[in-house]
């Protein structure tokens, strides 16, 4: 024992570092701010933590060469002791990072910590999220399946629409003009030494700014931020009641942490590690490459948007967001906190939070993607061909053989691109039909050029037929009144 | 002024004349992608095989290997590429490329279309813009006949920003009752 408190009293004389740690942990915390709704910033950290750990095992066998990732990979999932679970906790570990940074993030706007004087910790807080992205997207391709080798296809048709300067950064991003090896080396690079290096300095600072500026004191509506006198009040609140966050505050952080670790740690057992997909060869085209969840939203905004409003949006709206982000410590610097008394804030994240819910759910459905099979799984119904006529039940076949199927649901099967048709009698008349069929439109194809006209005749003879009972086909106004004239 | 603020000064002038002679290889490296471009390009002409293997009023999909490949690319290293042959005289090459984001689409004989998987692009057997986000048709490389051997000129991933996508005639194709 003696041995000991020696050792570290020898320490001690050269490093000096005692006191400057305890005052650290003993720094004084409003009592209310020892809150459950603080707890996500020390959780964001601990699974960083988890991710470099996991992350240093996973690179003692990963190969980063385009030739062999995948195959390093197969090896960690199947021949490694363990080296699945490593793999399922680094996997796991950045979908938890991205959602608690995430939720970190939402907190700190609702509670309104980024204001006066800690627009610097807000803002040093968004990089920390651009980082983690940066993160995510890398890792993604570290994880070299045709998932990543598409991811980059599409990372490098964005970055392509920059003007003037795109075929350069194409370039520079995949490392030459094509994605190849050198490819896979400068994602390593960025994922394990540039992005790595960046967040543990900054995340260094941004833990030096809420030591130095204080933790945000729990928002009570009716007290407003002002610059003028907000810092006085501060650590006058402090002098007046305060608590040493070691060992008073730091309790509910702590089992908060070791909860999500244990999270992590459950998910990666029963689900397993991500992936990797099939082998990262160009001449598979057979897939239906998919970003992460966290990027599912903006997949899904890539097949919604107009094509015409979508380069604009691509290259303008992420520095709109950006600016907002940045901007809002400046323009909402001062006044309330609490989000009680903040009813736009509140409508702001709810607005986002349904927004990137309601994306996230369709990139999941997709119903924008032909079914590329949906024509030789799902016949038509044989209802839908009872009673027929020969030429209808010529048009049905026409309409199996052409793969109408793969956007169109008949009788509860078929992809969601177009309309389901089990009601297109009603909607369009025989001319209406043919004009459809022939020209397209309406995002449909022209199909005038793919049919003869007994195909367009027998096609159209079955779609009519699409009427169910009970509600009467469309009809042509026009045709009537020459009838009637008649 | 002392001779400490002297020795000062010209210690960071060292330095940073040290800095910039360090950083011009340095930059010239990084952006080696991209200054390679200028001098031999990274395009080269490539053969499909026999113009045989591609029947006539059929499409079908062919394998090159990136010119510029290197001993790390492994299967990266193969690209596929969609042949057309419109009349054994006339032919068309098309990148597997969406012409949205990159994505690969896949050709459906029976209903005639380039389908995308990703974003749900398709194009009409000529390559052109069908329906979807795709701003304009696939993008096409120039082809050669040589010998009975179908030539294209390859090496560039196709992107809209890509100087080889600029070069290719896209009006060709129209839709049928454009």
């Amino acid at each position: 024992m003696r041995l000991i408190k020696n050792v570290g009293a020898w320490f001690e004389a050269r490093l000096q570092l005692a006191t400057p740690i305890r005052e650290t942990m003993e720094h004084p915390v409003p009592p209310q701010s020892a809150s459950w709704a603080y707890v996500f910033g020390s959780a964001a950290l601990t699974v960083f933590g988890l991710q470099l750990v996991t992350g240093i095992l996973l690179a003692l066998l990963y190969v980063p060469s385009a030739g062999e990732a995948w195959n390093s990979l197969q090896i960690l999932n199947h021949q490694v002791t363990l080296g699945w679970f490593i793999r399922a906790l680094h996997g796991w570990g950045s979908n938890f990072m991205v959602a608690i940074v995430l939720i970190h993030m939402v907190q700190v706007f609702l509670l309104g910590a980024y204001k006066f004087p800690r627009e610097l910790t807000w803002i040093i807080g968004i990089l920390l999220l651009l980082l983690t992205l940066g993160m995510a997207f890398t890792g993604q391709v570290l994880r070299f399946d045709q998932d990543a080798y598409w991811g980059l296809g599409i990372g490098a048709s964005i970055s392509s629409r920059i003007p003037v300067l795109g075929p350069w950064i194409v370039k520079l991003l995949l490392g030459g003009p094509i994605i190849a090896g050198a490819t896979l080396s400068r994602f390593f690079a960025l994922h394990v030494f540039v992005i790595p290096g960046s967040l543990i300095l900054f995340v260094g600072l941004h833990l030096l700014l809420v030591l130095k500026l204080g933790i945000n004191e729990w928002p009570m509506p009716g007290r407003v931020v002002r610059r003028a006198t907000y810092l006085q009040e501060y650590h006058e609140q402090l002098h007046r009641d305060s608590i040493p966050f070691v060992p008073a505050a730091i309790g509910k952080d702590l089992i908060f942490s070791g909860a999500i670790l244990l999270a992590i740690a459950a998910c990666a057992l029963l689900f397993g590690p991500f992936g990797p997909g099939g082998q990262p060869d160009p001449t598979i085209i057979q897939t239906a490459p998919r970003p992460d969840y966290f990027f599912l939203w903006l997949y899904a905004v890539l097949s919604l948007l107009p094509p015409s409003l979508e380069t604009p949006v691509l290259l303008i709206g992420p520095g709109i967001a950006l600016a907002v982000l940045v901007g809002l410590p400046f323009f909402s610097g001062e006044g309330e906190k609490s989000w009680k008394r903040r009813p736009i804030a509140v409508l702001a994240i709810l607005l986002v939070a349904v927004s990137l819910g309601t994306f996230t759910h369709l990139a999941g459905r997709a119903p924008w993607s032909p079914v590329m099979d949906a024509w030789s799984g799902d016949p038509i119904p044989a209802n839908y061909l009872k009673a027929h006529t020969a030429v209808q039940r010529q048009g049905a076949l026409v309409f199996q053989a052409k793969q109408c199927h793969n956007c169109h649901v008949v009788g509860g099967s078929g992809g969601e691109r177009g309309p389901a048709l089990d009601a297109v009698a009603v909607h369009l008349t025989h001319d209406q039909l043919v004009r459809q069929v022939i020209q397209g439109g309406g995002n449909m194809p022209a199909y005038g050029k793919n049919l003869n006209p007994a195909e367009t005749t027998a096609l159209v003879a079955f779609l009519e037929t699409l009427c169910p009972v009970g509600q009467a086909p469309a009809r042509d106004a026009s045709r009537d009144a020459i009838e009637a004239n008649q | 002024m002392t001779r400490r603020g002297v020795l000062m000064k010209f210690g960071i002038l060292l330095n940073g004349a040290a800095g910039l002679v360090l950083a011009v290889p340095i930059v010239r490296y990084l952006l080696s992608p991209v200054l390679r471009e200028s001098k031999p390009g990274y395009e080269s002409w490539l053969s499909l095989g026999s113009v045989a293997l591609y029947p006539a009023g059929q499409t079908r999909l062919a394998t090159f290997q990136n010119p510029g490949r290197g001993p790390t690319d492994g299967v990266t290293a193969d690209i596929p590429c969609w042949v057309r042959n419109v009349d054994n005289v006339k032919f068309q090459v098309f990148a597997i490329n969406c012409a949205h984001l990159g994505c690969p689409v896949r050709w459906f004989p029976q209903s005639g279309l380039f389908l995308c998987p990703c974003h749900g692009g398709a194009y009409y057997s000529d390559g052109s813009r069908a329906s979807g986000p795709p701003e304009r048709g696939l993008f096409e490389y120039r082809y050669k006949l040589e010998q009975g051997n179908l030539l294209i000129e390859a090496g560039e991933m196709p992107t809209a920003g890509a100087p080889s996508a600029s070069l290719i005639n896209i009006s060709e194709g129209k839709s049928p009752c454009a």
